[in-house]
């Protein structure tokens, strides 16, 4: 046997033979071409492994000899094996897709075999995040930039390495991921890229050395900016990274001085260029795209600037109090420096989502440009203008409210994003209700009789030591013992105690498609189950449905309001709940809790029935956004007072659902024939006194 | 039946107040015109320093409610007591401050029942009166009397909203936190820390401030930075300070304690 090197039909053949199995067509021809540079003990290593594999499952042979060749730059021959191991391992123990992932994650794999305690993207993403928004007033996102690859920013979006190993322990290099996700806010906050530079190094021959060299500057100075607004961040950094090199010791004055602008860098770039040096590679600066942050910047600019206008326009017509005409605008820098604006020489605020955009604004540019203070031609302000294209469904009639949405990718609100439409419930069956009740008879006079003893009243406590009245029997008592000289008690008045049953529940109902069928009758019956309990209570409560097709036409069913009495049209508007579309459900929360918070009573209950995650139509609010977002909206139901419950049908339990209450407590009901019965004894623990 | 009204002290020292606007102006002018006055704005952004200090400015006696939802009116009017044996009417903090022609603050008063709000209704307009129903009296306010309510808008409750029946008998003043730079004086002479310190706690709070709404419901109010300030002057260091007055005073949640915790050391 020689060890001359396969050529490249050689391994196509090879491979042909050990990857029979494989379902592919792909071009095996490509992969026997990267792997012809390896050496003969490596491609023979390739073939055994690929072939062993193979024999296992195809696509992992595959993956794996694809893999091959980065493989043997990371690894050396042990490690390899140890790899192809790990990853048979791996699908044994969890199958294919924890294996493919174990495979291709190579840095990772070096990193753990090296003993190297490596801090990964996903891990420090939230805390990362949290930071990134204290440090700016505008939303930065983060996202992962895949293993590899340099940090960046387009000014919008902080890109950051799938892991970092650099360091020994799993501290520092979670530390260095904050370095490296400042220096880009830093970027992004002191103007890196507020001149085009690449208008400024055009004519230097090497584009990707002038780039290398304007980064490291860069960090020179914005290193500085950041030591005076936040030294002990500017320390940690320091500490990371060392000295700065020698080399830049002639130009650390200028990029230090509290002046230096971007401007300072680009000048001594070009001495560093002409002296023609190399520029040193130091730890976590990732790399500037000019151009994509150019065009995400001037994105912005115009998007703000087309807001400020609108704004404006909106109060020049809205605020005008004169008769007859327009109001009289007036822009100017108040006392304190910032702009001030005046409608009829009265200061104004602008709406929430516009000074934003002056502030971003000024971020970027430094100061309002002129053509931002002009309002806008005609027509009021709407937040929509911001929205992008998409699948949103055209309503002929205005939306009676609008709510803003959780985009967990932004960590912000979208406003005004999500049209709320309030319907009636057409009426359906009208012996339906009494249908049910003939059928539940035992159960629902159990129900009664339960629910009767739990009910509350006011309750009068007399002989107390103060309070809102005078107790006259106390007082009768007490006088009679003065009289017959004995200490009277001095508990002579009485206090009302209220009822502690000061209670209102708001039942929300999964009126979407998923629910046709067995999920929409018992839904019903509940219904039906928890209105006898509920009156035998004498706790106020509501019941609307809720369904929809897009954020722009989100429909909330009314089918009990609070203070309805439950007659037979409310009886015919629960016959009458039927399946219709998606599951959107972060702003029925939002509009359900809007009604529920402004009872007049002490405790509020929010209980949503459903039959699984949260779903629109176009793909959007699948998964983690309609999670996140539904999670958002029962936070700020919490915020106001309301304590939620979610029961959901889910015959798969439900993952997400931890997740996804956030504050809330749930049940998950495998079975939806037992919701008619379980869910009074719900509310009942639910309220228990 | 005898009648206990509690004496009211006015305040007699300076109390340190940094106007931040033309509040101090407009009190003065709602004070004049015998105007109620509502104090709009977050929790510890000089509200009640604020009210103290146009108490001395007018030398007026300053009495104080901080209403709750289980203030009775009993609380504010007043109520029969026993003392030995004979039952005595004691004036409640409301009506003692009607009787002495003295500043009444009602302090967030959104937190208080709406039953029990209603009496000051007929304080609050024209007919300036005080209806004490169980004595059956009727007290008209002197012309120093002046009532003074605040609530913070912050709160997303609609419950906790003033009615608007309520709001339009007011003159409204808007709080805010101060500019960076007046913040920073403030914390640095209430909290007796040099101005460097200063700057950076109010550095800290505007970083906790930008992150309202995103797991934080309120930023780091100027009350806060100056419990900070006095924890550094009583010999801690800032971080500690800082973590103790602030980042625990803000959140319980393990997640935001951390991010606050970076934040903290970012600034120090
Ligand atoms: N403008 C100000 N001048 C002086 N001290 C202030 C000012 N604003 C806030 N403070 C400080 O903040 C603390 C909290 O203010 P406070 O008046 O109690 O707030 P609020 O009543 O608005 O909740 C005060 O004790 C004071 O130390
Ligand atoms: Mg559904």
């Amino acid at each position: 046997m020689t060890d001359r090197r396969l050529f490249e039909h050689e391994l196509e053949e090879r491979l042909d033979r050990v990857l029979f199995a494989s379902p592919s067509h792909r071009s095996i021809t490509r992969l026997a071409q990267s792997l012809e540079t390896l050496s003969r003990r490596q491609q023979d290593k390739v073939l055994h492994w690929a072939g062993v594999a193979a024999k296992t499952y195809a696509e992992i042979g595959y993956l794996l000899a694809t893999l091959a060749p980065q493989a043997f730059e990371l690894l050396d021959d042990d490690g390899f094996d140890a790899w192809v191991i790990a990853g048979l391992d791996a699908y044994d123990r969890q199958g294919l897709r924890p294996a493919m992932e174990l495979l291709r994650d190579l840095e990772g794999f070096r990193a753990e075999r090296e003993g190297r305690a490596l801090a990964r993207y996903a891990d420090v993403e939230a805390r990362l995040t949290r930071f990134v928004h204290g440090l700016s007033g505008r939303p930065l996102a983060l996202r992962n930039v895949g293993s590899g690859n340099p940090a960046w920013t387009d000014t919008e979006i902080l890109f950051l390495p799938d892991l970092l190993a650099e360091r020994s322990s799993a501290e520092d290099n979670r530390r260095l991921f904050k370095a490296t996700a400042a220096l880009l806010w830093a970027q992004t906050r002191y103007g890196t890229f507020s001149v085009d530079i690449d208008a400024a190094i055009a004519d230097l021959p090497d584009r990707p050395q002038a780039l290398a060299w304007l980064t490291l500057l860069e960090a020179v100075r914005l290193d500085a900016r950041i030591a005076q607004e936040l030294p002990g961040l500017a320390r940690e950094m320091a500490e990371l990274r060392g000295p700065w090199p020698d080399g830049l010791a002639p130009a650390l004055p200028r990029l230090q001085a509290a002046t230096a602008t971007v401007q300072d860098s680009l000048a001594l770039l070009r001495e560093f260029v002409a002296a023609g040096g190399v520029p040193p590679r130091l730890t976590f600066l990732g790399t500037l795209d000019p151009t994509a942050a150019r065009r995400v910047r001037a994105e912005r600019i115009a998007k703000e600037t087309k807001v400020l206008r609108n704004a404006l326009a909106a109060l020049k017509g809205a605020g005008g109090r004169k008769q007859g005409g327009e109001a009289v605008l007036d822009i100017a820098p108040g006392e304190d420096g910032a702009m001030e604006i005046r409608v009829d020489g009265d200061v104004v605020a602008l709406p929430p989502e516009a000074q934003a955009a002056a502030q971003a604004l000024v971020q970027d540019l430094g100061e309002l440009p002129p053509e931002a203070l002009s309002p806008a031609g005609s027509g009021g302000w709407l937040p929509t203008d911001l929205a992008g294209p998409g699948t949103d469904l055209v309503n002929d009639r205005d939306a009676d409210f609008r709510y803003d949405e959780w985009d967990y990718h932004r960590s912000a609100y979208r406003k005004g994003w999500c049209h709320v439409y309030e319907v009636e419930v057409k009426p359906g069956d009208a012996d339906y209700v009494e249908e049910v009740g003939n059928r539940h008879r035992a159960l629902i006079s159990q129900i009664r009789r339960r629910f009767e003893a739990v009910r509350g009243e006011d309750r009068v406590l007399g002989r107390q030591p103060e309070g809102e009245e005078i107790d006259l029997d106390a007082q009768v008592d007490a006088h009679i013992d003065r009289r017959s000289g004995i200490e009277p008690s001095p508990r002579l008045f009485c206090r009302r105690i209220r009822n502690e049953r000061s209670m209102a529940a708001m039942f929300m109902v999964d009126m979407s498609g998923s629910t046709k069928g067995w999920v929409n009758d018992a839904e019903r019956e509940s219904l039906i189950m928890l209105c006898e309990a509920l009156e035998a209570l004498g706790d106020d409560y509501a019941i609307y449905g809720f369904s929809g097709w897009t954020r722009t036409r989100c429909d909330i069913y009314r089918i009990k309001a609070f203070g309805d009495r439950y007659d037979d049209a409310v009886k015919r508007r629960i016959a009458g709940i039927e399946a219709r579309d998606y599951t959107r459900m972060g702003v029925a929360i939002r509009h359900l809790t809007r009604l529920l918070a402004a009872q007049p009573v002490r405790h509020k209950l929010l209980v949503t029935l459903s039959d699984g995650r949260p779903d629109d139509f176009g793909d959007e609010y699948r998964g983690t956004y309609g999670i996140e977002d539904t999670r958002q909206a029962l936070h700020e139901a919490r915020r106001q007072g309301i304590r939620s419950y979610c029961v959901t049908i889910d015959r798969h339990g439900a993952d997400y659902l931890k997740r996804m209450v956030g504050p809330a407590a749930y049940t998950v009901l495998d079975e939806v024939g037992k919701l008619p019965t379980k869910i009074a004894d719900i509310y009942r623990r639910l309220t228990a006194n | 039946m005898d009648l206990l009204s509690p004496q009211l002290a006015s305040i007699d020292d300076e109390p340190y107040y940094q106007p931040v606007g033309e509040e101090v102006g407009l009190f003065e002018a709602a004070a004049a015109r015998r105007l109620p006055v509502l104090l709009k704005g977050p929790t510890g952004c000089g509200k009640t320093r604020f009210v103290e200090y146009m108490a001395w400015k007018l030398k007026r006696p300053l009495v104080t409610v901080a209403c709750h939802d289980d203030l009775t009116t009993a609380d504010l009017l007043g109520r029969y007591l026993i003392v030995g044996s004979e039952t005595v009417w004691m004036d409640g903090p409301l009506t003692a401050a009607v009787r002495a022609g003295a500043i009444c603050y009602l302090d967030e008063i959104v937190e208080a029942r709406k039953d029990t709000t209603v009496v000051i209704h007929p304080l609050a307009d024209s007919r300036r009166v005080l209806t004490v129903d169980k004595r059956g009296e009727l007290l008209p306010a002197p012309d120093d009397f002046l009532l003074v309510i605040s609530y913070n808008p912050g709160y997303q409750s609609i419950l906790k909203e003033i009615k608007p029946s309520t709001r339009q008998r007011f003159i409204a003043l808007e709080f805010d936190y101060p500019s960076a730079e007046l913040e920073a004086q403030i914390v640095a002479s209430e909290g007796g820390v040099d101005e460097a310190l200063a700057k950076k706690l109010v550095k800290l709070g505007e970083l906790t401030r930008n992150l309202k709404g995103q797991g934080l419901d309120e930023g780091a109010s100027t009350r806060l930075l100056v419990h900070a300030a006095q924890i550094v002057s009583a010999g801690r260091t800032p971080i500690e300070a800082a973590n103790a007055a602030i980042a625990r005073a803000l959140t319980d949640d393990p997640d935001m304690t951390q991010t606050l915790d970076d934040l903290v050391r970012a600034v120090f």
